[in-house]
């Protein structure tokens, strides 16, 4: 199956259009300030507040400004203070996520071309190549790396100069190492992404099923049914092409394989060592590692700041009586961990999927959440375009989106800059777009487990 | 009482009279005594009362009064004039100095002068500011501020527990006063001053407002004028002991006297007042305790000059203006320049009960002058709209005596310290510090030659910027600015008024460089007044800026039920559904699974329903039933963990 023809000259078009966008808005859109696209973790400016105050030998968490790692400190500092005449305040910073986002969009494309590769594979021992005749010609990959480049939530995060498109990056490298079985790769994106923003902690659970049984493929139990159906023929007859099919599927659901999860935990151990390290010398006279802990996590886990987002967190807490917020707090987080397990369980044959919702659910109910966390799971949606054909509600899914995405800023703007509307105009788009999220997160898992239904029906007939 | 019933009641009486009054006589004798050179050791008193016209038809009352104890030590625990509270504070938190001051009203900088001795001491930021040096080991002294402020409190009747709070006060590092680190400082700059507050402190004087000087404070026209500032010093050391000074000033506006004859002059004419007509009371009768009990008067500087460009000199009588009492004394300022003109003070002393001192100033032409102003003319402001972000601007704006400052040196350099606290919920950006001059962007090393931040931390500390700019004399304007967003609060946080506003305190601007100590001809020994050779003090000449309201935006107050059941509904609407499609199974999955549950023989029913036939003592049982027991066999389980654990924890 060939790929979209042009690819190149789309994703090369998207590319020329942030650059373009940089250069023809000299002056600060002040997108960096937007409550949607920039949290108190992710936000530029804090980080150079951050920087300044660690270059006046204070510690960068001083000030409860920047929350952020100590890394991207040292690694986009300088870039923040370097100033161009008649360019926005943080162009080098926006020129470097430009190539972020595209490195990311190349890597979701090759995460896709996996995927394909091994449905195709998994479809011809199932025999069941019609259906991916019938199954259109999308090439999920190119798909899902357009998707991301294009998607507008992406192009306003890259703009807006917060630091999302960096975790992105970490969080689809560690999908994708997992996915093309390189551990170091792997491991390094996990330790990175949840040094960053933590919740990627729970990627764990999908980097390793990806690393033991390999990439998505419809249930074992088809394999096995298949297995025993092709020996109780091949008993019969035993021609070249069944033994051939037996082989094929013997490889396909082989065991879960220890090495190479023992060889993720390994690198695993090393990165965190690394990064620590890292940590712990550029923290070194000011603060330390435990302030590090306590501003970074500290600061996630506790919902401290309770400035607007598009989340619903924010006004929970700037709302809810003293006495429930430890409870409450523990409610919300729970509610992530909660969902780990019933996942894992069900989709555990399709680990890459598995990966998707997690991203969905924690940026959904993580306590600064952003358009660029959202950017990254409509990207990632967009690898399983050909298992989610025949999802419920994606109209009205898109729709909303669109929706939300024009009331949010409307009502942000009604409430604080011009006093007319409350705080409640705000908070209803956060609730309406939690509603979205849930339904977007609800209909996939519902349709991918309804495809999987069909294939057995298909295998069964 | 058995005694009188004698006959000879009548010598016991006059005996008795006779004891009574040996104290009191024995106290007036020593009180006496006070005023002679042997007591000095002894506690003084001395109330003096500074009047000053104000170029702009407003008058300028300052009171001093100074209560000084001697070493504790001298006289135990036992005051005659020193309040005894006061010395009880400066004992139990070992004070070194301390000031407060309730403020209503802003010092106007530009038209009541700005580099004079009042306005450099005693022109405060609106509201309450209190700032003491404690002579405790560091470690103590935040817990001692916190007593402190509540001491205080409970004394002034004002709300200065607040500054208990780590939000509110802090300790400046050196543009405050330089290198000490057993200083701190607060501000309340929303307290409203009223004669609540006034009372207690004239509590601490000896005579209160019964008599003397401070019975001329009528508290309607003290509270009517346009600056009030009530403040009390207090400055104790191992050798001198404790000195109290409370000071109030207040500018306030004379009636226009309305004289028929001549109605047109009357506009221009600055009007003539007295002081019974401007504190609707006379002074009447002495403060007996008070050493020293006097009236000053003072022509500024450029109303001197004014005066002897029209030829006039310093005749306190002449076709401009009258002074109604002939005054005693002549101070005259002597200023380092010869051949120029200085300021002049008069003298007033006598008065007494029957003849009460009405001084007054009667003008008779149009006169305009115009005060001293400090080198630069600071003030503050809010810039950008909109509830979530905005800058702070402070702008420094050369004035006449800069100007002629700088005649007097070329290739100077100006100092200037800032001074400039912020609360917490305005998180300022210190990374996007600008500074312009004339106007035009400086890059910030070349201006600012020290810098120190103490950045703010949510809920905790409120964050602090010192800053020293050193720029040649000859700018014209000199202008910071620093953007901040605006917080966002727990509705428990914000106060009962929320849509007001949050208020910054004013920052604090000095000029090291300019001092405002006044000399005199006579010699300072002649000069035994306290509040002369206060003025005599090598003070720099600091302003305070503007306080400024910052709107914060508002969560609507009563939605937190809303609130909490909509969230709530979206994540169970959330957890519900999700975990449903992942629970179900549909068509032949659904069947097989039944035919292999009847037969596999599930472990905790199977436990359970065990459990429940021993307790009934029954052994058979429908699967159904059992599960039913089960399940309330559970919840009892449950019950009686609790009960366990409840008996447990307690």
């Amino acid at each position: 199956m060939a790929g979209i023809r042009g690819y190149w000259t789309l994703a090369a078009a998207a590319i020329a259009f942030r650059l373009l966008l940089l250069l023809c808005f000299p002056k600060d859109l002040h997108l960096g300030s937007r409550p949607e696209v920039a949290t108190p973790l992710t936000s530029l400016r804090r980080l150079a507040e951050g920087y300044w105050l660690k270059q006046a030998s204070m510690s960068p968490y001083s000030g409860s400004m920047y929350h952020g790692s100590p890394l991207l400190l040292s690694f986009l500092g300088q870039l923040t203070i370097r100033r161009v005449e008649g360019r926005p305040p943080h162009f080098y910073c926006s020129l470097m996520f430009v190539v972020v986002d595209f490195i990311t969009a190349i890597l979701i494309r090759a995460t896709g071309q996996k995927l394909l590769l091994s449905r195709h594979k998994s479809f011809q021992v199932l025999n069941l190549s019609k259906l991916v005749e019938a199954s259109g010609t999308v090439n999920p990959g190119d798909f899902a790396s357009l998707v991301y480049l294009w998607n507008p939530l992406t192009i306003v995060t890259c703009m807006g100069s917060s630091t999302s498109p960096v975790d992105n990056l970490m969080v689809v490298m560690a999908i994708y190492g997992a996915c093309s079985r390189i551990a170091p790769l792997a491991a390094f994106g996990w330790v990175f992404a949840t040094h960053l923003s933590l919740y990627p902690i729970i990627l764990i659970v999908p980097v390793i099923l990806l690393l033991g049984y390999g990439l998505d493929a419809p249930p074992s139990k088809l394999f096995l049914h298949k297995t025993s159906d092709a020996s109780s023929s091949g008993a019969l007859n035993q021609s070249p092409d069944k033994s051939g099919a037996s082989k094929l599927t013997d490889n396909t659901i082989h065991t879960f394989s220890w090495v190479q999860v023992l060889h993720f935990v390994l690198w695993v151990f090393i990165w965190l060592c690394y990064v620590l390290l890292l940590s712990s010398i550029s923290l070194k006279d000011v603060g330390g590692l435990s302030e590090m802990f306590r501003k970074t996590y500290g600061f996630i886990l506790t919902v401290e700041d309770l400035s607007p987002n598009i989340g619903v967190l924010w006004y929970f807490f700037a709302e809810v009586f003293d006495f429930f917020r430890n409870f409450f707090l523990i409610v919300f987080h729970v509610n992530i961990l909660f969902m780990i397990l019933p996942l894992a369980i069900r989709l555990k044959h399709r680990s890459c999927f598995l990966a998707f919702v997690y991203i969905a659910i924690s940026s959904m109910l993580k306590s600064y959440p952003s358009v660029g966390d959202s950017a990254l799971y409509l990207g990632l949606l967009a690898l399983f375009c050909n298992e989610l054909a025949d999802m419920h509600f994606s109209f009205f899914l898109f729709c909303g989106y669109i929706g939300v995405s024009l009331l949010s800023p409307v009502m942000h703007n009604l409430w604080i800059w011009r006093g007319t509307g409350n705080a409640n105009f705000y908070f209803a788009t956060g609730l309406a777009y939690a509603c979205l999220q849930t339904v977007l997160v609800v209909e996939s898992v519902s349709s991918m487990l309804k495809h999987d239904r069909m294939l057995r029906k298909l295998v069964k007939a | 009482m058995a005694v009188l019933r004698h006959s000879a009641a009548f010598p016991f009486l006059l005996l008795l009279a006779l004891l009574i009054c040996i104290p009191a006589l024995v106290s007036g004798v020593w009180l006496n005594d006070d005023g002679g050179g042997v007591e000095e050791e002894g506690e003084q008193f001395s109330e003096e009362l500074f009047l000053k016209p104000l170029p702009d038809r407003k008058v300028l009352a300052h009171f001093h009064f100074q209560s000084t104890a001697p070493p504790s030590a001298a006289n135990g625990r036992h005051h005659h004039l020193f309040p005894k509270a006061i010395a009880q504070l400066v004992q139990k938190f070992q004070i070194k100095e301390l000031e407060l001051s309730f403020t209503q009203g802003r010092w106007n900088y530009e038209s009541w002068g700005g580099s004079d001795p009042i306005s450099s001491t005693n022109a405060k930021p609106p509201g309450v500011e209190l700032w003491a040096l404690f002579d405790l080991p560091v470690m103590e002294i935040d817990a001692t501020w916190k007593d402190l402020t509540h001491a205080l409190s409970g004394l002034f009747c004002a709300s200065i527990n607040f500054l208990e709070s780590s939000t509110s006060y802090f300790a400046p590092s050196w543009a405050f006063r330089s290198n000490v680190s057993n200083l701190r400082y607060g501000a309340l700059p929303r307290e409203a001053v009223c004669t609540e507050n006034l009372t207690p402190w004239l509590k601490l004087l000896p005579c209160r407002d019964k008599a003397g000087l401070a019975s001329l404070l009528d508290r309607p026209s003290i509270y009517k004028g346009y600056y009030h500032s009530q403040r009390l010093q207090l400055t104790s050391t191992k050798s001198t002991g404790i000195v109290l000074k409370q000071t109030l000033t207040v500018v306030l506006k004379p009636d226009v006297q309305r004289n028929s004859a001549h109605s047109s002059l009357d506009k221009s004419i600055q009007p003539s007042w007295s002081v019974s007509s401007m504190f609707k009371k006379n002074v009447t009768g002495l403060c007996v305790p008070a050493k020293t009990s006097r009236i000053f008067f003072e022509l500024e500087t450029n109303m001197v000059v004014e005066l002897e460009k029209l030829g006039y000199g310093d005749s306190w009588s002449n076709s401009i203006f009258d002074l109604s009492p002939n005054p005693v004394r002549v101070f005259k300022e002597s200023n380092p320049l010869p051949g120029r003109s200085n300021s002049i003070i008069y003298e007033f002393i006598n008065y007494s009960e029957h003849e009460p001192l009405d001084l007054g100033m009667k003008w008779k032409l149009p006169f305009i002058w115009s005060c001293s102003q400090a080198p630069f003319h600071v003030s503050r402001f809010l810039m950008g709209s909109g509830n979530e972000r905005g800058s702070i601007a402070i702008s420094l704006q050369s004035t006449e005596s800069n100007k002629e400052f700088l005649a007097k040196s070329h290739g100077c350099n100006v100092q200037v310290l800032i001074f400039q606290v912020v609360p917490w919920y305005v998180k300022v950006y210190y990374h996007t510090l600008q500074v312009f001059i004339d106007g035009k962007p400086q890059s910030v090393s070349d201006v600012i030659e020290k810098i120190q931040v103490s950045p703010s931390e949510d809920k905790l500390f409120p964050g602090t910027l010192e800053l020293m700019l050193r720029y040649p004399c000859s700018v014209q304007s000199v202008a910071l600015t620093l953007d901040f967003d605006k917080g966002f609060l727990h509705i428990d946080e914000y106060p009962p008024d929320a849509n007001q506003g949050f208020d910054i305190p004013s920052a604090l601007v000095t000029f090291p460089n300019f001092h405002s100590s006044r000399s005199y001809v006579e010699d300072n020994f002649s000069i035994n007044s306290p509040l002369l050779l206060k003025f005599q003090e090598k003070n720099v000449v600091r302003s305070y800026t503007e306080a400024l309201l910052v709107p914060l935006t508002t969560p609507d107050f009563s939605m937190p039920y809303n609130v909490i059941t909509f969230t709530c509904t979206v994540l169970a609407l959330f957890f519900g559904s999700l975990l449903n499609v992942l629970r179900r199974r549909v068509g032949e999955e659904e069947r097989l699974l039944n035919s292999k549950d009847t037969t596999r023989i599930r472990l905790i029913p199977l436990l359970l329903s065990k459990f429940s036939s021993k307790l009934k003592g029954r052994t058979d049982g429908t699967p159904k039933s059992s599960s039913l027991l089960g399940s309330k066999f559970l919840l009892i389980l449950v019950a009686v963990l609790a009960v366990l654990w409840h008996y447990i924890s307690n």
